[in-house]
């Protein structure tokens, strides 16, 4: 159950940068840690994030144990043409996740 | 007046003093304001506050079929708002206090037809986030008298009682020594105003009844099982204390 909550600026002029902020819901388990009876908890952190503006890779991520529960990343994009911006992202155990944003450029 | 009636207006004058939970005349202050910057800034901004996830889950959850909760209930944001400041509040066919939680279980049971939740269960903490979100920006108000009062007189009696290894009752430290250090912290007046809050400690959101947990682990003392009466009548007896704050769920604590 990984979801996430993208938000972009409503509109952009052309040319200008767009803020692109999305957190993501994760637990990023370090695999350092162990359970009551001392089993240790198997590592799962989101692996690779992706994000793609009107089918163009713009930005990539590799995260990892060093990152805190629920990732929040935040980063600049030049706006071009109206379009979506898609995240793709997979964790340790395989599970894959995506979110969309509409990118309006006035 | 006699000397004896003197006397027993000043016990009153004392117990009232005891009561208010705070130094006396002082108006209760919010932990944000015991908060860090980089805390507060993460709260007030609703990408940056991961509380805000459980809250969308929550609103998901609210339309989601079978038996969805906006069937009966509508709009959240109109039907929900205010019911976080009022709760823990009596329930005359539960016989008891209940909180938010108790509240979404009861319409889960009886209404939908499907099982309860369990306590700290992702749902559960998304329908709660959802529910008490409505209320951000609105004072605590909680009502402790009429059939709640002896509830809230325990809950009282409660935080005012030293327990566990430490010895130490909520008083010694949310009433008598709030805005002192303890190591790196400072001790906050102790209020729920937030929760569910998301703890960076837990990396989670959690209910108020895991901090209350989470205090007594900490004092060394007998945890209550989450849900039971005496962590609900405690939420109502904070709420007391807290009557006035603004709710801030989804809050941000360390």
């Amino acid at each position: 159950m990984a979801f996430a909550r993208i938000q972009l600026p409503p509109s952009v002029k052309r040319g200008d940068p767009i803020e692109v902020r999305i957190s993501i819901r994760h637990p990023m388990e370090t695999g350092f840690r162990v359970d009551d009876v001392g089993r240790t908890i198997a590592r799962n952190t989101l692996r690779d994030l992706v994000c793609r503006y009107r089918g163009a890779e713009v930005f990539r991520a590799s995260l990892g144990s060093g990152i805190a529960a629920n990732p929040y990343l935040r980063f600049y994009v030049t706006a071009t043409e109206s379009g979506e911006m898609v995240f793709e992202w997979v964790d340790d155990a395989g599970e894959r996740g995506d979110a969309r944003a509409a990118v309006v450029v006035a | 007046m006699s000397a004896r009636g003197a006397g027993a207006a000043l016990v009153v004058a004392a117990l009232l003093m005891l009561q208010g939970g705070q130094p006396a005349g002082a108006e209760p202050r919010s932990g944000i304001a015991y908060a860090g910057a980089d805390v507060r800034a993460m709260q007030a901004d609703d990408v940056a506050n991961p509380g805000m996830l459980w809250v969308e889950r929550g609103a998901q959850l609210w339309s989601a079929a079978p038996a969805p909760c906006a069937g009966c209930h509508g709009d959240a944001a109109l039907s929900m708002k205010g019911v976080a400041a009022r709760h823990p509040q009596w329930s005359a066919g539960a016989a008891r206090v209940v909180d938010v939680e108790d509240r979404i279980n009861a319409c889960r049971v009886e209404r939908q037809h499907l099982p309860p939740l369990a306590r700290e269960s992702e749902d559960l903490l998304a329908l709660t986030a959802l529910v008490a979100t409505q209320s951000r920006g609105l004072p605590v108000a909680v009502d402790v008298d009429g059939p709640a009062r002896p509830a809230f007189l325990r809950a009282q009696a409660f935080y005012a009682e030293r327990r566990g290894q430490m010895n130490l009752a909520c008083t010694s430290c949310h009433v008598d020594n709030a805005g002192k250090r303890l190591l790196a912290e400072t001790i906050s007046e102790g209020h729920g105003n937030a929760y569910p809050a998301y703890r960076l400690e837990w990396q989670n959101l959690g209910s108020l009844q895991r901090r209350l947990r989470a205090c007594l682990f900490g004092v060394r003392a007998e945890m209550p099982p989450e849900g039971s009466p005496m962590l609900t009548e405690l939420e109502l007896y904070l709420g007391w204390r807290a009557r006035g704050l603004a709710v801030e769920s989804p809050g941000v604590r360390r």
